[in-house]
């Protein structure tokens, strides 16, 4: 949204003008926020209204502007944001703007221009002649690139609830303890995947092992054979403990039919991955048939993209993992434009990982039998993130019968 | 006694087109405009006020139209800052008349388009300004500023009534007359809201100005071509003087237009 401020001042109460400048505003398409508004005490005082105007685009805001000026609009004059160049390469500016996960945007040469993508912890890079504004890491920038500094001239769009309809993300304010019955939000969960699936909207899933060890495996190959996963973040112990699973029915040796450890199992998990090595990658070992089963394989059979970023804990790696943090953190941001809801379940880490990145309009579920986990994640997003404290496997199998009905 | 500024009709014609009234193909009868002009001094001359006249200036035929020089209220007086700049050229002598007179010239800021009278009338204590055609509604504001009371600022939408004084009438027992659809909507709100008593004029009636009247206390003098309101303004107890106007309507104009009250109001 493109947006100005406007000044009313006046008697702009008696005379209606006020009310006339809001309806104009919202009948030619645009939209209003009231900043401040004075209303004069007698008979004979004036008013004041400071009011945003905005509209989707910069040339429909121009014309509800220039018809506001006639009934009296002074137009703000917005300031320009102070550009100062990179230091060094990898280093911003003393004072650099450091960006929110929330739509942004900035004043240049009297013109606003939004930031992209909206990542958080970044700082903005100017690039004046293309007329780009783009959040950056510190990796990605380079000697003598313009940096947004200070505050000045910088607009951010909180993402605001709406009226038109409420989903489970707006009429829950907290977040579901294990106290509290599961059912019916499950149930509403269930509907908003479906509208985000409807909508064309990207679900992303970020998985932690816990999924293969509670025996959820099959609720969530059902989640991406039905189309609800639109893109996996998982690091290398969800793919290697899921495929361990596929191959010899255990989970770092344990038998999860049973529950106990199987006989030499503590060799399954490094026999899966020499599997996978020797195939040379996940998809190849589902093309050879060595890899049928699982939510890996579910993903390669179902064209569900997939990235797995590793840790100093990892075994392996299996051949997909990046072992590489700034290249795996590339690669996320790389592949989550077009998310709209995202499903975090059981890795606190990674799930944080994933929140630093993903603008403000997601809708994030964490879902996590630790409550410490769950209040640590939600608490670091917006209003439209909410946690809910479950073990995973029921929680699964309850979100696929629900949307199976 | 209400004191009244006029300017003779020494130099009026149809020279301009700056509203939809004019054609400089359907010139004034130069005579019957005067006859016309005289019609209206005798008969306010006859009623309980005193009139002033200012010099009329060459090519400046619109100077005729007084009630645009500017908006009186006291002693102090407002001048017009014209939109249009053949009218532009009618402020400065105006001004200087007004001074001469001992009036204290108080100009808006240049920026701010203001055409006086025509533009803001008094109904009750509340001073009733259109905007749009010719005035600019931050002009309203400003003399809201100077003058301190409260300040209606109505849009007008039809361009055949240009300025105010051509669809709105106050009267002083705090009612009007009034053609509504010369206002949008929030305007014909705005009106109703403040006056009670509002009589409207039908537009067979509204075309031949009928709203620009001078009022004087009972008696109002007004273009004639309005059997209807007069009807209506006589049955309230208002005695009605209706005149030949037709040399002035080439121009837009009417008795309302060609008089200034000096002052409109002692004080606000």
């Amino acid at each position: 949204m493109f947006s100005e401020t406007i000044i009313l001042r006046g008697h702009i109460i008696d005379s209606l003008i006020l009310p006339k400048v809001l309806d104009q505003i919202l009948t030619q398409g645009g939209e209003f926020k009231i900043g401040e508004i004075k209303i004069g005490q007698n008979r004979v005082d004036q008013s004041f209204a400071r009011i945003e105007v905005s509209a989707p685009k910069h040339e429909l805001l121009d014309d509800i502007v220039l018809r506001l000026r006639q009934h009296g609009a002074e137009v703000v004059e917005k300031k320009d944001v102070e550009l100062e160049p990179a230091p060094a390469d990898g280093v911003f500016p003393k004072d650099f703007y450091v960006t929110t996960n929330q739509q942004t945007f900035i004043t240049l040469d009297g013109a606003e221009i939004e930031v992209h993508p909206a990542l958080m912890d970044c700082a903005i890079v100017v690039d004046r002649e293309a007329r780009r504004a783009t959040a950056k890491k510190f990796h990605e920038v380079r000697r003598e690139m313009e940096i947004v500094v200070g505050h000045q001239g910088i607009r951010v769009v909180p993402v605001q609830r709406s009226t038109e309809r409420t989903d489970v993300f707006e009429f829950m304010s907290t977040n579901i303890s294990l106290e509290k019955p599961k059912s019916g939000i499950i149930r509403e969960m269930a509907t908003e995947l479906q509208r985000a699936r409807t909508e064309g909207g990207k679900i992303l899933v970020v998985a932690g092992p816990a999924i293969v060890h509670s025996g959820a495996v099959p609720h969530l190959e059902k989640l991406i054979e039905w189309g609800f996963v639109g893109l996996l973040f998982a690091g290398n112990a969800l793919a290697l403990h899921d495929i361990e699973n596929a191959l010899f029915g255990t989970s770092v040796g344990i038998d999860l039919k049973s529950g106990s450890l199987a006989e030499r199992g503590h060799e399954n998990q490094m026999r899966a991955l020499n599997v996978i090595r020797e195939a040379g990658s996940i998809s190849r070992a589902v093309e050879t048939g060595a890899l049928k089963s699982g939510i890996m394989a579910a993903c390669v059979r179902h064209g569900v993209e997939f990235v797995l970023a590793g840790s100093v804990r990892d075994d392996g790696p299996l051949p997909e993992v990046i072992t590489d943090t700034l290249k795996a953190q590339d690669a996320m941001r790389e592949k989550i434009s077009g998310v709209s809801t995202a499903l975090m379940m059981g890795t606190m880490l990674h799930s944080m990982a994933v929140m630093n990145i993903l603008p403000a309009t997601v809708k994030t579920l964490c879902v996590d039998v630790n409550p410490a986990a769950v209040s640590r994640l939600t608490e670091r997003g917006s209003f439209q993130s909410l946690g809910l404290v479950s073990d995973l496997e029921p929680f699964l199998r309850e979100l696929t019968v629900a949307l199976a009905r | 006694m209400r004191q009244l500024l006029l300017c003779p009709p020494d130099y009026y014609g149809i020279e301009y087109e700056i509203n939809p009234w004019m054609s400089r193909a359907r010139g004034a009868e130069v005579p019957v405009a005067q006859a016309q002009w005289k019609g209206l001094f005798e008969k306010l001359s006859s009623l309980d006020c005193k009139i002033e006249l200012v010099p009329p200036q060459p090519k400046l035929p619109d100077m005729v139209f007084t009630a645009n020089a500017g908006l009186t209220i006291g002693r102090r007086f407002i001048p017009s800052n014209f939109r249009h700049e053949e009218r532009a050229g009618e402020a400065p002598h105006f001004a200087r008349w007004m001074e001469e007179h001992g009036y204290e010239i108080v100009w808006l800021p240049k920026d701010l388009y203001f055409e006086g009278e025509g533009d803001a009338l008094f109904g009750g204590d509340v001073l009733f300004c259109g905007y749009k055609f010719r005035s600019d509604i931050n002009s309203h504001r400003a003399v809201a500023d100077l003058l301190g009371c409260l300040v209606i600022s109505v849009e007008l939408v039809d361009p055949r009534f240009y300025h105010i004084d051509t669809c709105f009438c106050p009267l002083p027992d705090g009612g009007a007359f009034w053609f509504p659809k010369a206002f949008d909507e929030y305007g014909q709100r705005t009106i109703r809201d403040h006056l009670r008593d509002l009589i409207d004029v039908v537009e067979e009636e509204a075309v031949h100005f009928s709203c620009n009247a001078v009022v004087l206390g009972r008696d109002i003098v007004l273009p004639e071509g309005a059997p209807k309101l007069v009807e209506t303004l006589t049955d309230r107890g208002y005695t009605c003087h209706p005149l030949p106007m037709s040399e002035f309507l080439k121009a837009g104009g009417a008795c309302k237009c060609l008089t200034m009250f000096m002052p409109q109001r002692e004080n606000v």
